[in-house]
């Protein structure tokens, strides 16, 4: 068996998932190679290279998969895949974004955002915004999976994979183009990958008032996070979206502020190790998931908070 | 221009879904159901394109049990104009949606396809992206703004770190976010006249697609329960209790 793991990357930098969604690929045996396609990519393919577990790294460097246009990178993965009898990539926008296309170009199934390998055929995913697990079990000859980060442990840095350049005739489809992009600049750490994530809600009530949440991010050295209402309110931007259509995330301590706990909510959070919530309605559902739970006006607690840490 | 809609009849996002006792599936036995959320925001894109002169025809696709008609039928109310029903008891997966919904875009001839960024039962999050692969369409996922000029359709897509614009040449195949738009509610009297619209019912072996599906659900479980946790009084004891019991600050 030899499986196929997509890097997402910003060809100088590899993201942080990729290192998580290797360890599944462990988890299911085999000899792993790391694809990185890009333009100008070899920074990205010397990080993959330094993952644990991984035997090769594949290079596509070329224009045409520059941002990861799908209809552009799908044929290449889709043409690699046949030597593979498995080909994962991180449930990353950009993963979300390319497996299904490969997946419909090897005439196979797709599964979405495994949490375990039970075997090198079956895996279990959630289904339902969380509310239920499920166990599938896969036919195909070749399994196109995306991986939920927060299902397993990154592997180390430690590794020296020889990387390779793959042979191929790369062309632009020619049906989408990129054109730009905003990119939010933050110090703080990656949402997904942080080890704190503090988040807010419309209880935060505006821009500015969500911005109180940054003195005890800061403390804590702490990712922001925000419930859809928020970002829908314009408090924040999309990336910061926690639930079950944003990211998925699952720090050791997340802090919940002004947040009702709302099913697509909770779906994005309730596998964090500690969840603390400040709601000043006993009865929020937030409660119902939350570790430490304290009924009070959220703008009393952020200061006091603040300083007793 | 002639946009189609897919939209799919899943449980209603307020719904809290309990597991069978024999973990075959899930329970929806009299549970209330309704139009993906996610569909209901490409219904409304539709409408809105059309409501600029830039679509002429509105068609709503679904695949799935008779009852679909009733998320159909609020689609027409919406504003499309006609609708397919590819009648089925089973649960397809996303690669059969893709084949079927490729059919209807042969004998369709859209210039745009919208349909959800995602399903909220099975949370797949893949048919659009099958769909342009097997159309040999131009792909935009997670979309947050539509603009069409010409042959080309600008998107403002909303992805991990941020948004990213891009150039999408028509046809083409776009799912979209949340941000997109905030659909409207159906009036009274658009829901009488929706009743009127045409409905045309076909099966999949209409259009000769093998539906049969190489994944099998071999349990569905509920997810681990989290111990419950207890009120803390103050911010002291809060302090007192990450730094002294769960030792993470
Ligand atoms: C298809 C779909 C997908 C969705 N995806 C997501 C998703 O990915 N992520 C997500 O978060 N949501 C998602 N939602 C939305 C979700 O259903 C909820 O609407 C949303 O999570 C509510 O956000 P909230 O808790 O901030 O707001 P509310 O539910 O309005 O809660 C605000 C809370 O703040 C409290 N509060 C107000 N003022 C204070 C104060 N001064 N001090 C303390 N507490 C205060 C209130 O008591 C209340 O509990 C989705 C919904 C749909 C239909
Ligand atoms: N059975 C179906 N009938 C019509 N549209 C569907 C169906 N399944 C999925 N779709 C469309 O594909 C989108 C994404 O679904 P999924 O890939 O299942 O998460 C949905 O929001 C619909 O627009």
């Amino acid at each position: 068996m030899s499986i196929l793991v997509v890097a997402d990357h910003h060809n100088a930098d590899l993201v942080a998932a990729t290192a998580n969604t290797v360890a599944a690929a462990q988890k299911i045996g085999g000899d792993i190679h790391v694809l990185v396609a890009g333009e100008a990519c070899q920074a990205a393919a010397e990080a993959a290279a330094k993952l644990e577990g991984v035997a090769k790294v594949l290079v596509a460097d070329h224009a045409a998969y520059n941002h990861q246009l799908a209809e552009n990178l799908a044929p290449l993965v889709a043409d690699l895949a046949k030597a593979y009898s498995h080909v994962l990539a991180p449930a990353t926008t950009n993963g979300k974004n390319l497996m299904p296309r490969v997946a419909a170009l090897l005439d196979v199934a797709q599964i979405s955002e495994i949490i375990s390998v039970e075997s090198a055929d079956t895996f279990k995913r959630p289904i339902y915004a969380g509310s239920a697990i499920a166990t599938v079990q896969s036919s195909d000859a070749v399994k196109v999976l995306t991986v939920r980060a927060t299902g397993f442990d990154a592997v180390a840095a430690t590794g020296n994979a020889a990387i390779e350049a793959v042979a191929q005739d790369a062309q632009d489809a020619g049906l989408s183009s990129f054109v730009g992009e905003e990119i939010a600049k933050s110090d703080r750490p990656e949402l997904t990958a942080a080890r704190v994530v503090i988040s807010g809600g419309r209880g935060l009530g505006s821009a500015e008032n969500f911005a109180k949440l940054d003195p005890l991010a800061d403390k804590l050295g702490a990712a922001i996070g925000a419930s859809r209402a928020a970002v829908d309110a314009g408090f924040v931007p999309n990336d910061m979206q926690v639930g079950q259509t944003g990211k998925i995330v699952a720090p050791e301590l997340y802090i919940a502020f002004g947040i009702s706990g709302a099913i697509q909510h909770l779906a994005g959070m309730k596998d964090s190790k500690v969840i603390v919530a400040v709601n000043k309605d006993e009865e929020a559902p937030i409660f119902q998931v939350a570790d430490y739970g304290l009924v009070a006006d959220l703008f009393e607690v952020l200061p006091q908070l603040e300083q007793q840490i | 221009m002639k946009v189609l809609v897919a939209v799919k009849r899943v449980v209603d996002y307020n719904v809290k879904v309990r597991v069978k006792a024999d973990q075959s599936d899930v329970d929806l036995t009299n549970v209330k159901m309704a139009m993906n959320p996610f569909c209901e925001i490409a219904v409304e894109e539709a409408v809105r394109l059309k409501e600029k002169g830039v679509a002429t025809e509105i068609v709503v696709v679904s695949i799935g049990p008779k009852k679909s008609e009733e998320q159909m039928r609020t689609a027409m109310a919406l504003g499309a104009d006609r609708g397919i029903l590819i009648e089925t008891d089973e649960a397809l997966d996303s690669l059969a949606v893709a084949k079927l919904l490729n059919k209807v875009v042969a004998d369709e001839q859209p210039g745009l396809v919208l349909l959800g960024k995602q399903s909220i039962d099975t949370d797949n999050n893949q048919t659009g992206q099958m769909l342009s692969a097997l159309a040999g369409m131009s792909l935009g996922t997670y979309a947050s703004e539509v603009a069409i000029e010409g042959e080309q359709l600008n998107l403002v897509r909303e992805i991990d770190g941020g948004l990213q614009k891009l150039q999408l040449k028509l046809p083409a195949v776009v799912t979209v976010d949340l941000r997109l738009n905030e659909p409207r509610y159906a009036r009274l009297p658009d829901i009488m006249k929706a009743k009127k619209k045409p409905l045309e019912v076909k099966t999949p072996a209409d259009y000769g697609v093998d539906t049969a599906s190489k994944v099998t659900t071999l349990k569905v479980e509920p997810p681990a329960e989290r111990q419950a946790g207890i009120k803390v009084a103050s911010v002291e004891e809060l302090v007192d209790k990450l730094k002294n019991e769960a030792k993470v600050i």
